[in-house]
């Protein structure tokens, strides 16, 4: 029990807390008449019985990654950037424009060129935020949120008026831009998988060596922690919260491109969020806002969503069990003080 | 001889050092007993051992000579042991009955019952000489009632035991008195009472008698009638202390600090420095007495960029720097340790390594082309904590875990180091233990004798009058005189600050 607390904390924590929300899970299918065992194994088999399935997920996890990258890395700054659907939306929009804009690109120039068009629109859309917030101390929380609404119907507005193909989308991205790869295809058994998970683990490379080995990661993780001592030190304050969201953002604009230059390859009219903006709060968290904690946590909460296919399918449990049970994880991560009080009395019981 | 409380051989370990090792603390019941230490002697750790926070891992406690085990503070509440903490833990928006029962609040019908309650606070603060008004908002009262508003607590929930923890800390003078009296009262009443406390003064004033430790270490317990002040600080520091400074007279040359005219106004627009001159030479210290709030952390923010000044100069060796950024200003030759360590002078969440380059980090050798050299930094970490005597189980401990005394010493480090030509120190020693203090004293005058401009802000007098080569007085934001320590006292100073006229006037430079 000692594990719950100091420097293990941040690993022992996350994996009680999914322990404990597959437990609850599987109670929930007890109560419901399933057959909770039966379930998992085909939640697990449904992860990693194939080529097809571990590439699924691999797919899953990619934009999990960036947004969860977004999230933690606003965190680590002191601010709490609820906007990364919105960043990502138009991330999403940016990279497709650029995918169908240009012809003829070399794709070693044409997909970064991409990317960096969907990073520098989501960074642009934190901006605003991350303005308001040093100039005028309005509330990220607040400002990102309504941001995100913004983002859906200007992305909708956008292509309806000036993109729109037959069947409410975009026309398909030139394949210069595209990053899909009928190599990863075909090892995976036709799956989805694309060359995005490459970038998603270089974004996680970039933030962690940012964050812990530059002057600029210094200044930020000063400026989140006490932003009267990094006033004392000569950090310019303002400018370091603008430009933490404004990091946040091209995160979160990334994410949007694995969708946009990946998976789809195109961007569809949005009738609701994609969510993944949203998930990467919870990746985030239970990824105690550390580079590799979020990749992790990317894996399992990708991991799930994909073994859910298979748990409907084989056990003919609904799919939403594994959301209940994603949102009993987030809940037991988020009540880790509820766990250290639980850990101190069985503390003490044991000790008496 | 029974003890109402008796921990023997108490050992409580953390990650990397011994917090206490081996300490045996005898109450008798009716005395004051001074627990003294300096910061981080591991004080604190032994009263969070009894009060049930901490669980050691050697020892035994016993109360009225009954073995306990305080696994939490509330076995320790029913012990009738009452924890009066240095910050305090009040509603600021709530009234004194309101603070005093919250947790256990008396019900009838499952309504609170405040009339009740505000009737029993009413009583037991007479019966002490407490002289609280129960229905008085925390916030509209002074700092020494809502003291007392917290030795009300302790009492109301029959403690008989009570521990306190530095209480004159956050006092002024006359609260002291009021409150050594209120101790004496509590004794008078039956009540046994540990007082923690780094005052040698007070613990002779007080205390009966007085347990020493020293690097989590028991010294030894001995009568306050047999001993005296020197004795105490030897057993508590490990050696012979210096009470005052041993230092040449100063040879200063060149005015370093020029201020000409200055105002600035304070968060509410209201001139708090009004049109102030002083200068600081090259080669002395300069102290700045005056009452808290007349002007002395405008004057300072100002200096160092953090606050802008509405008129009048600034100059730093002829330069005028007058509005500058803080970094420009800190780059300009200044050092500044700040007032309040914990809001300005570190950030509590980075290591000691990481606060030692919180000013040189984008420089070289600590970083290159925007890239830090965490290697680099530790290294000069451990050499400024080995060179100062930071007490610390490494550089990458985070500032957090250090005691007071020894994240002073890591900003006086930080500061020193650079070699600035004015060294602003604010309160430098504040809270700390009569060694930090000597340490910080002496690097003060060491810095004065390699030359640099000194310039001290304190509200103790007897550190003004001891440390300074020449003492400016401020009030209301002017400097209103300046006189030399060897030609004045303390009385004359209280005077002047307080707003007096000098009468020999015109006498001094």
């Amino acid at each position: 029990m000692k594990l719950l607390k100091g420097k293990w904390s941040a690993i022992t924590v996350p994996v009680l807390s999914v322990a404990l929300g597959l437990l609850v899970g599987g109670m929930i299918m007890l109560v419901s008449g399933y057959n909770p065992i039966v379930a998992y194994a085909a939640l697990f088999n449904g992860i990693f019985s194939n080529s097809y399935v571990l590439g699924e997920t691999v797919r899953q996890m990619t934009p999990l990654i960036l947004s969860g990258l977004a999230v933690a890395f606003a965190f680590r700054t002191g601010l709490f950037n609820i906007g990364v659907e919105g960043q990502l939306l138009v991330g999403w929009l940016a990279s497709v424009y650029v995918g169908l804009q240009f012809e003829g690109l070399s794709p070693l120039v044409h997909i970064p060129l991409a990317i960096l068009a969907a990073g520098v629109a989501g960074a642009m859309w934190a901006f605003v935020p991350g303005f308001l917030k040093a100039k005028y101390h309005v509330h990220e929380v607040i400002t990102t949120i309504m941001m995100n609404y913004v983002a859906l119907h200007v992305v909708n507005a956008i292509i309806r008026t000036y993109l729109l193909a037959p069947g409410e989308r975009t026309d398909q991205i030139n394949q210069s831009a595209s990053l899909q790869s009928s190599f990863l295809q075909t090892v995976t058994d036709f799956s989805r998988l694309h060359y995005g998970f490459v970038v998603a683990i270089i974004g996680a490379i970039i933030m962690w060596f940012l964050l812990w080995k530059t002057t600029t990661g210094y200044e930020l993780r000063s400026v989140g922690f006490n932003k009267y001592a990094s006033e004392y030190a000569g950090i310019n304050v303002q400018r370091n919260i603008i430009l933490s969201m404004v990091i946040s953002g091209a995160f979160a604009g990334a994410a949007g491109a694995m969708e946009g230059l990946g998976t789809y390859g195109y961007m569809t009219v949005m009738a609701d969020f994609t969510g993944v903006g949203f998930d990467g709060i919870a990746v985030a968290l239970l990824g105690a806002n550390s580079a590799f904690g979020v990749v992790l946590a990317s894996a399992l909460f990708g991991g799930l969503k994909i073994g859910a296919l298979n748990m409907q399918s084989v056990a003919q449990v609904p799919t939403q069990l594994v959301e209940i049970v994603i949102a009993m994880i987030i809940f037991f991560v988020a009540s880790s003080y509820l766990i250290h009080w639980i850990s101190n009395r069985v503390n003490k019981r044991g000790k008496i | 001889m029974e003890y109402v409380i008796e921990m023997r051989n108490i050992r409580k370990e953390f990650p990397g050092i011994v917090a206490n090792d081996n300490i045996t603390l005898q109450l008798q019941k009716g005395e004051i007993h001074a627990l003294l230490g300096e910061n981080g002697a591991g004080k604190s750790t032994l009263m969070n051992v009894l009060f049930g926070l901490y669980q050691p891992e050697q020892g035994e406690i016993h109360v009225r000579g009954q073995k306990v085990n305080i696994t939490d503070p509330n076995i320790a509440n029913e012990l009738g042991i009452g924890m009066v903490h240095q910050h305090f833990m009040l509603v600021e928006k709530f009234t004194v009955t309101e603070n005093i029962i919250l947790g256990n609040e008396p019900t009838t019908k499952g309504q609170v019952n405040l009339k009740t309650a505000a009737k029993e606070v009413e009583s037991i603060s007479k019966q002490y000489g407490l002289s609280v008004d129960p229905n008085a908002k925390i916030e509209d009262i002074s700092v020494g009632m809502q003291q007392r508003v917290e030795i009300l607590k302790t009492l109301y929930r029959g403690a008989d035991i009570l521990i306190f923890d530095e209480p004159t800390a956050v006092l002024t003078p006359q609260e002291i008195k009021e409150l050594i009296a209120i101790m004496k009262k509590l004794i008078a009443e039956g009540k046994s009472i540990i007082l923690i406390t780094h005052k040698l003064k007070e613990i002779m004033e007080v205390s009966d008698r007085c347990t020493v430790i020293r690097r989590g270490v028991g010294i030894g317990t001995v009568d306050v009638a047999n001993t005296n002040e020197d004795e105490l600080a030897s057993m508590m520091v490990g050696r012979e202390v210096n009470f005052s400074i041993q230092k040449k007279p100063s040879e200063p040359t060149t005015d370093t600090l020029e201020i000409k005219n200055l105002v600035v106004e304070d968060a509410r627009k209201v001139p708090a420095v009004n049109g102030m001159d002083l200068s600081v030479r090259a080669g002395e210290i300069v102290g700045i007495a005056g009452v808290d709030g007349n002007g002395q952390s405008e004057l300072i923010e100002a200096i160092t960029g953090l606050r802008k000044s509405k008129s009048g100069s600034v100059m730093l060796n002829g330069k005028d720097v007058t509005n500058w950024k803080p970094r420009r200003v800190t780059e300009g030759g200044i050092g500044h340790i700040p007032q309040d360590r914990h809001k300005h002078g570190l950030v509590l969440d980075f290591s000691i390594g990481e606060n030692m380059v919180l000013q040189t980090y984008y420089k070289r050798p600590f970083s290159r082309n925007g890239i830090l050299s965490i290697p680099t930094i530790m290294e000069k970490a451990k050499s400024l904590i080995k060179e100062y005597d930071v007490r610390t189980p490494s550089e990458s401990t985070p500032a957090r875990a250090l005691s007071g005394g020894n994240q002073q010493k890591a900003i006086i480090a930080r500061e020193i180091d650079r070699s600035p030509n004015l060294l602003i120190a604010a309160q430098p020693t504040r809270g700390l233990d009569v060694g930090a203090i000597e340490f910080i004293h002496s690097k003060l005058v060491e810095e004065r004798d390699k030359g640099k401009a000194v310039l001290l802000i304190s509200f103790e007098l007897e550190e003004i009058m001891n440390v300074s080569d020449r003492i400016a007085v401020i009030y209301e934001g002017k400097i209103v005189a300046i006189v030399k320590p060897e030609e004045t006292t303390e009385q004359e100073l209280g005077l002047l600050m307080a707003g007096a006229n000098r009468k020999k006037a015109g006498e001094t430079s």
